[in-house]
């Protein structure tokens, strides 16, 4: 069942032309800013040649790039979520899937599984540029790996974050806007001191960034990815009457 | 399943804020039978036949689809289902072959037979050619059709359609009458509608509801033996003193 709707879920998001020019867009943002930070590179190459302990160009192009991908994923995947739930109650579709034999897992973790592997892919774009560092230089891949995964799991994290928006509204903009502030705010947290600033998922996909995966970081993203899954099923299981 | 009732509803009860729109209906479906919901706009048919199919939850009462509880065994009751809505639920970026294997799969047809159910039902609602077209591209008759498709495709004990053959023209509201009653052989359906003479055509029994409450429940032959059945319907939903008839 979750199979069925995760494949659905992927194809109409192909489907949409909106998808692609979001996708051409994106490869678009990522190549100047890869270029830009390049050519950065290049320039004082010959000053960090005289160095000691120089950074490699791994640290100084792929992990900036990583965290533009954050930034800008952070943007654009309430987009893709409000379509998930809200849009399927605005256009009155929803119903099929609410007198379907399924359960509010299923929907959920159908939905969500189709839209990580949306998400997966254009993570899996990104990879390809920073692994063409290869070709010029000696390129870090585990940085990279690790950079990746960090990437992953953010959007992973919002995915499940505005899934669980989308679930609690029948207006896709309202789902969106939501899901967008609440990602803003979550982000901002990072800004403030110690016990609130742990709540933020940037501050744990930093650590990623620079490389250092640690165990604590991940069980934060699973522990969030979770808790919004079981609220947004929680939801669903609701407006069907049961408990 | 060995029981010839197929649906049974007890005392369900429905309220939008204060507002009871569904108030202790009660109705029984037999196999092989063509039941007709009947009353004027805003009688509460949509929301009675939303709650038979599992998208709204009754305030009370209690629905046993197959003899499964539909409030406690949801998924086996909801796969003895299938349901038109009111607005057909399509999805219009979707193409009609991938729409109905979609709906079938929801439904648990197993992979081996999605084929010859797919054919069968297209044949049924007379979309053999429309396979390979967009959804959103098809005119509104089509479009209901597809909608009826996707509530047959999993050959369901129980066919719940509102409102059927509204937005078709006359030819195609004859085709779909026929394959309503060639439904009723195998199935059984529950189809609401405001049109009589639907009724008196298809349906070997009628319910008419007013104002939420069911005011007459029995077969073609007795809505008929008050005389002429158009008068009849009138009488019936005249006979509440409060409502004011346009």
């Amino acid at each position: 069942m979750k199979r069925t709707l995760a494949r659905k879920e992927f194809r109409s998001l192909f489907a949409a032309p909106s998808t692609w020019w979001m996708l051409a867009l994106l490869q678009l943002i990522f190549a100047w800013f890869f270029l830009a930070r390049l050519d950065d590179y290049l320039q004082v190459q010959a000053q960090l040649a005289q160095m000691g302990n120089a950074p490699g160009a791994t640290i100084s192009i792929a992990a900036p790039l990583s965290g533009v991908l954050a930034l800008v994923l952070m943007m654009l995947i309430p987009l893709f979520t409000m379509r998930l739930i809200a849009e399927e109650r605005r256009n009155q579709t929803w119903i099929l899937l609410a007198t379907a034999p399924l359960t509010a897992a299923d929907i959920v973790l159908g939905k969500y599984l189709g839209l990580l592997a949306a998400l997966t892919i254009i993570v899996a774009t990104c990879a390809l540029m920073m692994a063409a560092l290869a070709l010029g230089t000696h390129a870090d891949f585990g940085l990279i790996a690790s950079n990746l995964m960090g990437v992953w799991l953010l959007a992973a994290s919002y995915a499940a974050l505005g899934l669980y928006f989308s679930s609690l509204t029948r207006q896709p903009v309202a789902a969106a806007f939501g899901a967008l502030a609440v990602s803003f705010g979550l982000w901002l947290l990072e800004l403030s001191s110690a016990p609130l600033r742990a709540l933020s998922p940037n501050v744990h996909f930093q650590a990623l960034n620079m490389g250092l995966v640690s165990t604590a970081d991940l069980v934060y993203f699973a522990l969030f990815i979770t808790a919004f899954l079981l609220l947004a099923m929680r939801r669903i299981r609701r407006e069907r009457g049961g408990r | 399943m060995t029981s010839s009732i197929t649906l049974s509803a007890q005392h369900l009860t429905r309220h939008h804020g204060k507002l009871c729109v569904v108030d202790d209906v009660s109705l029984e479906l037999r196999r092989g039978e063509v039941l007709g919901l009947l009353g004027h706009n805003g009688a509460g048919k949509s929301t009675t036949l939303q709650m038979l199919a599992g998208a709204l939850p009754p305030g009370s009462g209690h629905i046993d689809i197959c003899d499964f509880d539909l409030a406690r065994q949801a998924g086996l009751a909801k796969a003895c289902i299938g349901f038109l809505p009111e607005h057909p639920p399509l999805y219009r970026d979707m193409r009609v072959d991938d729409y109905l294997l979609f709906a079938a799969r929801l439904h648990h047809v197993p992979e081996k037979h999605l084929a010859e159910y797919l054919a069968l039902a297209k044949q049924r609602c007379g979309l053999s050619d429309c396979g390979q077209k967009l959804i959103g591209t098809l005119s509104k008759g089509y479009q209901q059709r597809t909608g009826i498709a996707q509530a047959i495709i999993h050959q369901p004990p129980v066919v719940i359609l509102d409102e059927p053959t509204v937005g078709l023209d006359p030819a195609q509201i004859r085709d779909i009458r026929a394959l309503i009653r060639a439904l009723g052989d195998s199935s059984s359906v529950i189809l609401s509608t405001h049109l009589l003479h639907e009724v008196e055509n298809i349906c070997d029994r009628a319910v008419i509801l007013q104002q939420g409450k069911v005011i007459f429940s029995g077969s073609i032959e007795e809505l008929r033996r008050h005389s002429d059945i158009e008068s009849s319907f009138i009488r019936l939903t005249a006979a509440q003193p409060e409502e004011i008839q346009p």
